[in-house]
């Protein structure tokens, strides 16, 4: 749009009249954005008027509004920026709620612009009218509705920055339609500072020296690292492994956290908690020190609170206090960003020339015995594919090339966690705290939109790719050449693996008795279908998905008997895990089966 | 503090928050979607040119759970400050409450009576009814309003608890 003065409004001067419509899209590109996951509707018409007339942010029209935000979700955490969405007001917002939950609880930057009624329709039930800051308040970081255009630069960039500071998270920023056409001088980024909001980023140097000094003195230490480190950037990653290296311990990492350190690295234990290794497990249970470093002590992590790591003291670095104390007592909290307390703990340890307790050598001996047991192993058959067979081959397959993971939720999730080695943060999508099945295949719309150049594989099951398969569509529009990997065991996996156990075998509505055919429903949707259901035949079909440069929908028949091992039955201790079938006999306690 | 400590403690608690709109119901959403308990509440606006409210709400819980709703007050946008008037900045609380009673006779006599080693002032007064005014801390007002009721208590509003710190300083 050219005002007055000549220039469009994305390049105007500070302090020009814009209309609220055209703030937005100014303040996005003066944020950095450069693309949008989005769905047009009556209350947003006003943004969309203006972003048909910008030539520079990229719109992605998804198909649904959940797959704009799950998809902003793989944008942002594959890139380390915001993920932006722009939704219509009643429904569209509402759709967004699960995306936004999700977003709250993996701590994943998005800022979520809804279009609402006009101002003076508020509270009138007018047509697509809801609550939007109500609904949205409990799954945010924070929400504003904006109703004077004069507040709309100030609220939108500080939207910016509580979504990608201290814990990141989404926000929501409600604008009414008048408020979209209504002028306001617009105020830069530079010119926001926020009255109350002020993440605590650095560590006292006290505290890190007493981690330290806990650290050099453990004789049977372990790191606990989360997605607290994958939030923290890069360098938190780069420090992670440096501190790793000079201590010469032991790491396990949470679902979250996976790819920080790298899987193929002596150090690394695997997996923690209710699917992971048996030497994470164990090692957690036996350690004397346990570093968690921006890990949240999640209830899949633990398992019992009581049993858990019964004998160590416990250093938690958080950037969020409120996650202190909140489900395991701390010995030692740091309250910090992960790289800046990493940084400083390197310092230390090196200026000191610190070194590990010499009793570290039959720590690792002990960890090698349990290592010994091999508890990833599984019977491979020769008749039906075996998921976890499926993943060793695609994860062989994609070896050497740059490759992101995004799942859905359930076995193959685990499955994909547990055997798929990541060596570089950001790398792996996954919905850990909500659970949200539906979320892997937008999630990788958007990583593919980021990352056009490559390799982006959603490892789903049959059941939760349906709940927002129509996403294959926007994949279609925008030649996004997604590869979707679904292990078809035409069962909820996790849902049957958990009624065996659980429930006597009552297998309740956890049977997909119609499944569409996924080859055709591809060709309909203008992908490319494809099907394994031999074990020698997924090789070549695995090749012929990662060589066409098209979305793909690859069915691969799994055996639908296999259950996901190892595990943790609910309401046990790290000590009590299954390993496999045959030992699944083990009673599980009332209390554990209130346990979810 | 440990998550095992299973004692229950009444804690009263001051947020200063920006007195934006929604701020209230972020606190109280807060508490309720947590499963904190809320067992008074009061919110006014303290400073207009500052543009901050302060909330002071007594609550209950086991110390773990004290420290958590404390942690999580704090990660509130719109909050300044979370105070622990109980364990922080020893305090001094106060409450309002407003008392109608109604009855003739001995036992009105006995209401005007039992006002005045109350300190309560009656607002009100008709020849069958009294509305008196009384401040103190909880315990007395719970005391009076019990001596109130075979009296002929009829009804009571209560202000929810008001905490300042002792000494010279702010919070």
């Amino acid at each position: 749009m050219e005002s007055k003065s000549g220039t469009s409004f994305a390049e105007a001067a500070e302090g020009t009249e814009l209309t609220g419509s055209e703030i937005v899209i100014r303040a996005l590109k003066d944020q950095g954005v450069r693309h949008i996951f989005g769905y047009p509707g009556g209350a947003v018409l006003p943004i969309y008027d203006s972003l048909f007339q910008d030539n520079e942010l990229v719109h992605v029209l998804v198909r649904h509004e959940q797959g704009a935000v799950h998809a902003a979700e793989g944008y942002a955490r594959s890139t380390g920026k915001p993920g932006v969405v722009l939704v219509t007001s009643g429904p569209g917002a509402t759709n967004s709620v699960t995306g936004l939950t999700d977003a709250l609880m993996d701590s994943i930057p998005l800022v979520v612009i809804t279009g609402q009624v006009a101002t003076h329709l508020i509270g009138n039930d007018a047509f697509q009218e809801c609550d939007t800051v109500g609904i949205t308040r409990p799954c945010t970081k924070h929400n504003w509705l904006v109703r004077d255009v004069k507040d709309l630069p100030r609220v939108l960039h500080e939207a910016f920055l509580i979504a990608t500071t201290g814990r990141p998270g989404p926000v929501v920023v409600d604008i009414p339609k008048d408020v979209q056409f209504k002028k306001a001088p617009y105020v830069g980024p530079t010119h926001v500072h926020h009255r109350t909001y002020r993440p605590r980023l650095d560590a006292d140097a006290e505290t890190i020296r007493s981690a330290v000094t806990m650290m050099a003195a453990a004789k049977r230490p372990v790191f606990y690292t989360g997605g607290g480190i994958v939030n923290s950037g890069p360098e938190a990653s780069r420090l992670l492994r440096e501190l790793v290296r000079l201590t010469g311990f032991p790491i396990t990492s949470t679902l979250m956290g996976l790819g920080a350190y790298p899987a193929s690295d002596p150090q690394w234990l695997g997996l923690i908690g209710m699917h992971g290794t048996y030497e994470a497990n164990l090692a957690a249970n036996r350690c004397d020190l346990l570093i968690a470093l921006g890990s949240r002590f999640d209830d899949r992590v633990t398992g019992r609170v009581d049993a858990f790591s019964p004998g160590s003291k416990k250093i938690h670095l958080d950037i969020d206090p409120a996650q202190i104390n909140k489900n395991i007592r701390i010995d030692l909290p740091i309250v910090a960003d992960a790289a800046r307390a990493l940084r400083a703990m390197i310092e230390i340890w090196k200026n000191e020339k610190l070194a590990a307790n010499p009793e570290l050598p039959a720590w690792w001996k002990q960890i090698a015995e349990w290592r010994a047991k091999n508890s990833l192993s599984f019977k491979n058959s020769k008749k039906l594919i075996k998921p976890q067979f499926a993943i060793d081959r695609l994860y062989q397959a994609t070896r050497g090339r740059e490759t992101y993971i995004t799942t859905e939720v359930g076995q193959h999730q685990m499955w994909a966690a547990q055997r798929f080695k990541f060596e570089e943060p950001n790398h792996w999508m996954t919905s850990g705290g909500l659970g949200t099945m539906g979320y892997g295949l937008p999630a990788a719309v958007g990583v593919q939109m980021a990352h056009p150049d490559a390799l982006v594989i959603d490892i789903a099951g049959e059941a939760s790719v349906q709940m927002t398969m129509q996403e294959m569509s926007t994949a279609v529009q925008y030649d996004l050449p997604i590869k979707i990997f679904i292990l078809n065991n035409e069962y909820m996996g996790m849902v049957r693996q958990w009624q065996q156990l659980l429930h006597g075998g009552r297998y309740s509505h956890s049977y997909s008795e119609a499944l569409p055919d996924f080859v055709k429903l591809a060709e309909a949707y203008g992908a490319v279908g494809l099907r394994a259901e031999k074990p020698e035949e997924l090789d070549e079909k695995i090749r012929a998905m990662i060589a066409v440069n098209r979305p793909v929908l690859f069915d691969v028949r799994v055996d639908p008997h296999e259950n996901c091992y190892p595990m943790i039955p609910s309401g046990a201790a790290h000590d009590q895990m299954i390993l496999s079938d045959s030992e699944e006999e083990q009673e599980v306690s009332e209390e554990g089966k209130i346990m979810v | 503090m440990t998550p095992t400590d299973s004692r229950i403690e009444a804690h009263t608690i001051v947020i200063i928050v920006d007195n934006e709109p929604g701020v209230l119901a972020r606190v109280i959403g807060l508490f309720a979607g947590r499963g904190y308990n809320i067992e008074s509440l009061t919110v006014a606006e303290v400073d207009r040119a500052a543009h901050t409210s302060r909330i002071t709400v007594v609550t209950s819980g086991t110390p773990a759970v004290i420290e958590q709703i404390k942690a999580q007050l704090g990660r509130l946008v719109p909050v300044h400050r979370v105070v622990d008037i109980t364990t922080e900045k020893p305090g001094i609380e106060r409450e309002m409450a407003l008392v109608k009673v109604a009855g003739s006779g001995d036992k009105r006599v006995e209401a005007l009576r039992v006002s005045q080693v109350f300190r309560a002032k009656a607002l009100d007064t008709t020849h069958a009814s009294f509305v008196f005014e009384i401040t103190g801390a909880p315990e007395k007002i719970d005391a009076f309003v019990e001596l109130m009721r075979p009296l002929g208590l009829v009804e009571v509003s209560r202000t929810g608890v008001a905490a300042i710190s002792r000494g010279a300083e702010a919070m």
